[in-house]
């Protein structure tokens, strides 16, 4: 059941060997199995069809190189291909604008609160900014404690007034705040919320019109499904974010929906999260990613 | 539409809603086989009886875990308090889940008690709290950063000492690859059959339905780990579709026993099989 990529690509690519070219036919059966084992990785259906075929054109009448053999020329063919999708330039985050406004979004319990804390301990320590976090989640149940208590742990101050349910207020009163205090980076946690969910959607269009962030994040759980195109998507309609925050590759994903949401947004993805502690933050590496999708 | 008779063009889109669904491609392929044994059976099969016949199909595969009608917890009588522990990867929705169910216990009329044994994540203990205040049911806790186990054996030892009905243990999200989180969730229940012997007498496994294929390794590690006796799937309100747990309550033999649909205290529903299989399709 979990044959990683690289193990069928080479049971696959079997059908390759002996054969001087590559032809349509045992291009066909490869592709096959390349289209399965992402799909198994979660990467969309369509978009797994979408790449195949891709694929599938720029192997079509390539000679055999002499020191490649087939099955190897057809893995390069793939995994440069999913590198390429992932990649792009590679975007730092846009720390103009006085303060910096960075808002968060995304999906419930995909990470925000925490990736918010890992941020701000980043810019604060290898940007020296002076960082302020703003506890914009009404709703949760103890979103505010958590965001402070996260706060404690790095030495961030945080932003909150308990007795205000409106989130936009908060977020504009905090850049007042952040402004009259010398603070120069100003991260806004959101509550979680279902794409679906008109009234929350509006609700952060609402914030992000309120106080054009520079860079609003989306944080996406790594381990998300086919159902990443559908939120990819409705958040980047709405939002027009500048990037994508990967949550939990600590864990043993695939990550699919990497690919999925790179291909559905063309945003690209600037951190990654691995782990739970505050120090557990990366920037993203298309290649390691590609790597990791293909099992290899 | 407009098609009457099951042929591969059907059964593609089957795939396509399928996959689409989460259901994953051994699954999905499994479906389809049995569809098409069907179809070669009785040859006059149309597209109006497809809907039916995938209900069937996809029941079956879930009927030896999932009894016919929906069922809760059933709490038996001789055990008190009945003791349940909720396990699952880092924010699937174990906490929400345990507020809606306590509600639901204490709806019944039962003596509810929950453990706040996630001593790590930030403010863990404060979110159970809002929840235990709001079902209105006694919490036992310990400081941020103290022994899981020994918040877990505080718990059973107040709930025996109050004849609760019910304990519900919280525990930390964690990842199912990390080995000394899961060798911890063991000695959590090691720790708790100190109080009492056959406790506990359910773990849930929460799995949050937007997750992909990586709901079978979590179900596989932590039945290791613990003996899962129940699934629970998150966040269905939204557009996904939660699928894997088609294959994943096949092969590891669990029932899915609940759905949770919403964030409030009452969006949490007993799992049927026939309304899961029809939403792939809506
Ligand atoms: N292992 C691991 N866990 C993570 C990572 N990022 C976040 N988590 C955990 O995931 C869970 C959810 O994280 P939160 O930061 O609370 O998620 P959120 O998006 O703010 O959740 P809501 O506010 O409820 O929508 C917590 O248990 C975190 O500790 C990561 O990169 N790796
Ligand atoms: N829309 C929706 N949100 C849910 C559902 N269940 C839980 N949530 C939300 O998901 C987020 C995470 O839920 P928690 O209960 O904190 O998850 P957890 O598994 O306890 O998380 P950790 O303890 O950090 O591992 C919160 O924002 C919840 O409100 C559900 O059925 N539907
Ligand atoms: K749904
Ligand atoms: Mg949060
Ligand atoms: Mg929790």
């Amino acid at each position: 059941m979990f044959n990683n990529l690289s193990d069928k690509l080479d049971k696959a690519l079997h059908l390759l060997k002996g054969h001087g070219k590559i032809t349509e036919v045992n291009v066909a059966d490869t592709l096959k199995e390349v289209r399965r084992a992402l799909l198994d990785a979660d990467v969309n259906f369509k978009i797994a069809k979408d790449f195949t075929t891709r694929v599938k054109e720029k192997a079509l009448g390539q000679d055999v190189l002499t020191t490649l053999n087939p099955g190897q020329l057809m893995v390069k063919l793939v995994k440069d291909e999913l590198t390429e999708l992932m990649g792009g330039e590679t975007a730092g985050v846009n720390l103009t604008g006085s303060p910096t406004v960075i808002l968060m979004a995304g999906l419930q319990g995909s990470g925000k609160t925490t990736f918010s804390g890992k941020l701000a301990n980043y810019l604060k320590t290898k940007k020296t900014k002076q960082v302020l976090l703003v506890g914009a989640d009404v709703y949760r149940p103890a979103a505010i404690n958590q965001l402070q208590v996260v706060g404690e742990q790095i030495g961030v101050e945080v932003y909150a007034e308990i007795e205000n349910k409106n989130p936009v207020e908060i977020a504009q009163n905090a850049i007042a705040y952040a402004k009259a205090n010398g603070k120069n980076t100003v991260i806004i946690d959101t509550a979680g919320r279902l794409a679906i969910d008109e009234a929350l959607m509006t609700e952060i269009s609402n914030i992000h019109k309120a106080v054009t962030p520079q860079e609003t994040l989306f944080v996406v759980d790594s381990m998300t499904g086919q159902d990443a195109v559908n939120t990819a998507k409705a958040f980047n309609d709405l939002l027009n974010f500048d990037g994508v925050v990967l949550t939990k590759l600590d864990g043993d994903t695939r990550g699919g929906a990497a690919l999925t949401i790179k291909s559905v947004v063309n945003k690209p993805i600037k951190f990654i999260g691995t782990g739970e502690k505050m120090e557990a933050i990366d920037v993203f590496y298309p290649e390691r990613m590609a790597d990791r999708i293909l099992g290899m | 539409a407009g098609k009457s008779k099951v042929d591969d063009d059907v059964l593609d889109n089957l795939e396509e809603v399928l996959i689409s669904s989460d259901v994953g491609v051994d699954t999905t392929l499994k479906i389809i086989e049995r569809i098409e044994e069907r179809v070669d059976r009785d040859k006059y099969l149309g597209t109006d009886e497809l809907n039916l016949i995938l209900r069937e199909e996809i029941a079956g595969l879930l009927s030896e875990t999932s009894g016919e009608d929906a069922t809760d917890f059933v709490i038996p009588e001789n055990k008190k308090p009945y003791v349940l522990m909720v396990v699952g990867v880092n924010g699937v929705g174990k906490t929400t889940t345990i507020g809606k169910l306590a509600a639901q216990f204490k709806k019944k009329g039962l003596n509810v008690v929950l453990g706040a044994a996630d001593t790590f994540r930030a403010a863990a203990i404060d979110q159970l709290q809002v929840w235990a205040d709001r079902v209105d049911v006694p919490l036992v806790r310990q400081d941020m950063g103290s022994d899981p186990a020994s918040v877990a054996y505080d718990t059973l030892k107040s709930a025996v000492a109050k004849n609760a009905d019910v304990v519900i243990i919280d525990t930390a999200g964690r990842l199912h690859n990390k080995i000394n989180l899961m060798t911890e969730l063991t000695k959590i229940k090691r720790v708790m059959q100190k109080v009492v012997a056959d406790a506990p007498h359910d773990v849930l496994l929460v799995l949050d339905g937007s997750t992909g294929q990586n709901a079978f390794e979590q179900a596989k590690q932590f039945t290791l780990a613990t003996e899962v006796t129940a699934l629970a799937v998150t966040k269905l309100d939204g557009t996904a579709k939660g699928g894997v747990v088609i294959g994943i309550s096949d092969q590891f033999k669990i029932p899915v026993k609940y759905i949770g649909v919403g964030e409030g205290i009452d969006d949490l529903q007993v799992f049927n099989k026939f309304e899961f299989v029809d939403s792939f399709f809506k």
